[in-house]
């Protein structure tokens, strides 16, 4: 886990370009929530979106993988490309998408089923193991890389509802990685869980980076500059800044920017 | 005073009471509401509820009592050899109270005096006539001896009625004024009105579960009287059901319960399946127009009366049935002989049921929370998908609740199988036969002009009792398993 005393001393390791959104535009109904956002989000590093409430961040956040597909009155437009593929073409069909963009969201929400099948939900849709010695490998490995395997190792027939909130939430995680995404996007994913929990999570999140390009919504400030390495700033819609985690909260070039980090608005 | 009149008063009593009691309340706290520990009305209401409820209720039960009390009394006057031939002693004692109500009529039309009737032994003769004018009906001229013991009916009922009328108006009086000396600025009005509803929903609680508890005891006590008469093994395994008020009869219920089974199965075969689809349309795939206008118009299907679904059975299913399965039909099989069959009754009894699991399902299905679903189409699952295996198995033990809800009712139903089922006991695989239900037959064996006392006649509370315990045990499961699945997302 990083240090926020020594955020200035961190450079910007953004290396490749995995998602480029160019002039976006969402408008829910009559109300424009989106306007105008261009950013470009790094492989294998973390990105943060932080904000006020209201702000966007979410909705944003729900572009990437077309979620807001499922939502009649949204409406989006502009150019948002996956490995220089653009996400909103014809050619692509929404499903593949989001097995290749997954989300983690702000609640917890594993299924109502035990927490074998919770992991092996996206493996078996997506066809990804040939047998029940394959999925097993995938469950097991997954589950060790959202860091809940030695939790739950004893009881993978009982139901996920019934793990705590954050064990629950790393179940979901893992439930997520289980189908290799290449882009993970977390919607203010330790919103719900207590310091403690919040903590392993984060720690889950910096070893994710690894592998994985990972979006992350957070009301935080303190969460976005612990794990990200990269920050974007929405307010009322629009991309405020964007930039070096470590520049944007120690130097801000908007002095929105700086009115937000600092508390006067929000 | 009767006890109409009487009721009034009280009301009055506690009408004048509560805007009595409001201004005296203010009227302590010298107009300032504040200074009182509840709201003016509260006091108003503590003073009408007490000077109301104690009156009326001892109202209420002189009133059942006192009948019963001097009808006792006055029966012990009445000799053996006052009764007629064959017949009984109550029909003696209607006869008194008949008489007795009558000559009170008469005083209250002013066709008689006061002394008049009190001396009505003088022209017993034509007494008859004279109360027959008045609409009084009497079965035969006036005997001595029960004119007598209606006159000391008429007079002990007098007395209880002055009796009654002073003790009502005095206890709503006492408690009125009791009530109304408790007024006081610190004094707890709101909580004793409080208390007050809380016995009134205790009331209305208990009378709701005594009268369940009411029929299930008359329902066990004509069942233990018929199998007095008849052996329950023959009742429980008899497969043969043959009433006939001659005696001999078989009551075998076991063909009953067949077609009952029989019935519902098919209903629940057409019901399930389209009820589930049509809510899993409506909840997941609708657009809000269309869900708006579609559900209500399924749910009119659960307003029609089940006679116009028996209608529909006896005339348009049953001979489109026929045309198709029967003698001469489309599909020349012949399995069918006339319109009235399971399939007939099923099928109807099938659309009948349709917005009821529809209607159940789709709420269930709604109350999956969107976070599920979100989760589903989040890792790259369709929207049928995401159905399949996640919003459906979340809501099962729910819709599993519905049907067996429908179930029941399914089991319950009469009018349909009169109509489309016909009324032939059988025990046949074929459903295209005419068989017929428990409902049906309960109908039969207490319609008509039979002996009450007659095993043909009890069965029907046998066989009531049979559908009481399957229907409840259906009832029991839904509910248990509607809970379980409430404690899931909570």
């Amino acid at each position: 886990m990083y240090d926020d005393i020594r955020l200035a001393e961190r450079t910007d390791t953004m290396t490749d370009v995995k998602i480029a959104a160019r002039n976006v535009n969402v408008h829910y109904g009559d109300n424009h929530a989106i306007k105008d956002v261009s950013v470009d989000i790094g492989d294998r590093a973390v990105t943060s979106f932080i904000g006020p409430s209201g702000c966007g961040k979410s909705t944003f956040l729900r572009c990437i993988n077309r979620m807001n597909d499922t939502i009649d009155i949204c409406r989006v437009t502009g150019d948002i490309e996956l490995n220089g593929q653009d996400i909103n073409d014809k050619s692509v069909d929404p499903v593949q998408l989001r097995a290749k963009v997954g989300m983690v969201f702000q609640k917890p929400n594993p299924f109502p089923k035990s927490i074998y099948d919770n992991i092996a939900y996206g493996p078996r849709i997506h066809g990804l193991a040939r047998n029940k010695a394959e999925l097993d490998e995938i469950v097991e490995k997954s589950l060790r890389r959202g860091a809940i395997w030695d939790e739950v190792k004893d009881r993978l027939n009982a139901p996920g509802t019934g793990l705590s909130g954050g064990q629950q939430q790393r179940l979901c995680i893992a439930r997520a990685i289980a189908t290799e995404p290449e882009v993970l996007l977390m919607d203010e994913p330790c919103s719900a869980l207590d310091p403690i929990a919040t903590a392993k999570v984060e720690e889950l999140i910096d070893e994710l980076r690894q592998n994985f390009s990972v979006v992350i919504v957070t009301h935080s400030m303190q969460q976005a500059a612990r794990v990200s390495q990269r920050t974007a700033f929405f307010h009322l819609g629009h991309m405020v800044e964007f930039g070096e985690t470590g520049q944007i909260f120690t130097n801000p070039q908007d002095e929105r920017t700086e009115s937000y980090i600092t508390g006067r608005i929000g | 005073m009767s006890a109409s009149t009487l009721f009034l008063v009280i009301a009055v009593i506690a009408i004048v009471g509560f805007f009595v009691g409001r201004h005296r309340a203010l009227a302590t706290a010298d107009g300032s509401i504040r200074r009182l520990h509840s709201l003016p009305q509260y006091y108003g209401s503590h003073v009408a509820v007490l000077s109301f409820a104690p009156a009326v209720l001892v109202l209420a039960v002189w009133s059942i009592a006192q009948p019963l009390v001097i009808g006792g009394s006055v029966q012990s006057q009445i000799l053996p050899s006052d009764i007629p031939e064959g017949r009984d002693i109550s029909l003696v004692m209607t006869e008194v109270r008949t008489l007795a109500d009558g000559l009170s009529l008469a005083v209250s039309s002013g066709d008689m005096t006061a002394a008049e009737a009190d001396n009505a032994q003088t022209f017993i003769g034509d007494l008859r006539d004279r109360l027959g004018a008045l609409g009084v009906a009497l079965g035969g001229d006036v005997r001595p001896s029960v004119l007598a013991a209606a006159q000391s009916y008429r007079s002990a009922t007098a007395t209880g009625d002055l009796i009654r009328t002073v003790l009502v108006l005095a206890l709503a009086g006492g408690a009125f004024l009791f009530a109304f000396r408790q007024i006081a600025p610190d004094f707890r009005a709101r909580n004793t009105v409080e208390r007050a509803v809380r016995v009134i929903l205790i009331g209305c609680a208990s009378i709701a579960i005594l009268t369940t508890v009411g029929i299930v005891l008359s329902l066990i006590f004509n069942t233990i009287q018929f199998f007095k008469l008849y052996p329950w093994q023959d009742f429980l395994f008899g497969t043969t059901w043959s009433p006939s008020f001659q005696g001999a009869s078989e009551l075998g219920i076991l063909p009953l319960l067949w077609g009952t089974l029989y019935i519902s199965f098919v209903a629940l075969a057409v019901a399930v399946p389209i009820g589930l689809f049509a809510a899993v349309y409506l909840s997941e795939y609708a657009t809000p127009r269309v869900r708006a206008i579609a559900k209500p118009a399924l749910e009119v299907l659960a307003g029609i009366p089940t006679i116009v679904y028996g209608l529909f059975a006896l005339l348009t299913v049953g001979p489109f049935l026929l045309a198709a399965f029967g003698e001469d039909g489309v599909l020349g099989v012949n399995w069918m002989q006339g319109g009235t069959a399971v399939m007939t009754a099923g099928l109807v009894m099938g659309i009948m049921l349709i917005p009821f699991v529809s209607s159940l399902s789709d709420d269930i299905i709604n109350s999956v929370p969107q976070a599920m679903r979100d989760g589903s189409l989040g890792l790259g699952a369709t929207k049928s998908e995401t159905i399949k295996t996640v919003v459906l198995p979340a809501a099962l033990p729910g819709i599993v609740g519905a049907i067996l809800l429908a179930a029941s009712r399914a089991i319950g139903e009469t009018m349909i199988v009169v109509f489309g089922a016909g009324a032939a006991a059988r025990l046949d695989l074929n459903p295209f036969e005419a068989m017929t239900t428990v409902t049906a037959k309960i109908v039969s064996q207490l319609t008509g002009d039979g002996d009450f006392n007659s095993p043909e006649a009890l069965v029907a509370f046998a066989l009531g009792m049979t559908l009481f315990i399957m229907t409840l045990g259906l009832n029991v499961l839904a509910l248990r398993i509607v809970r379980k699945y409430r404690e899931q997302y909570e």
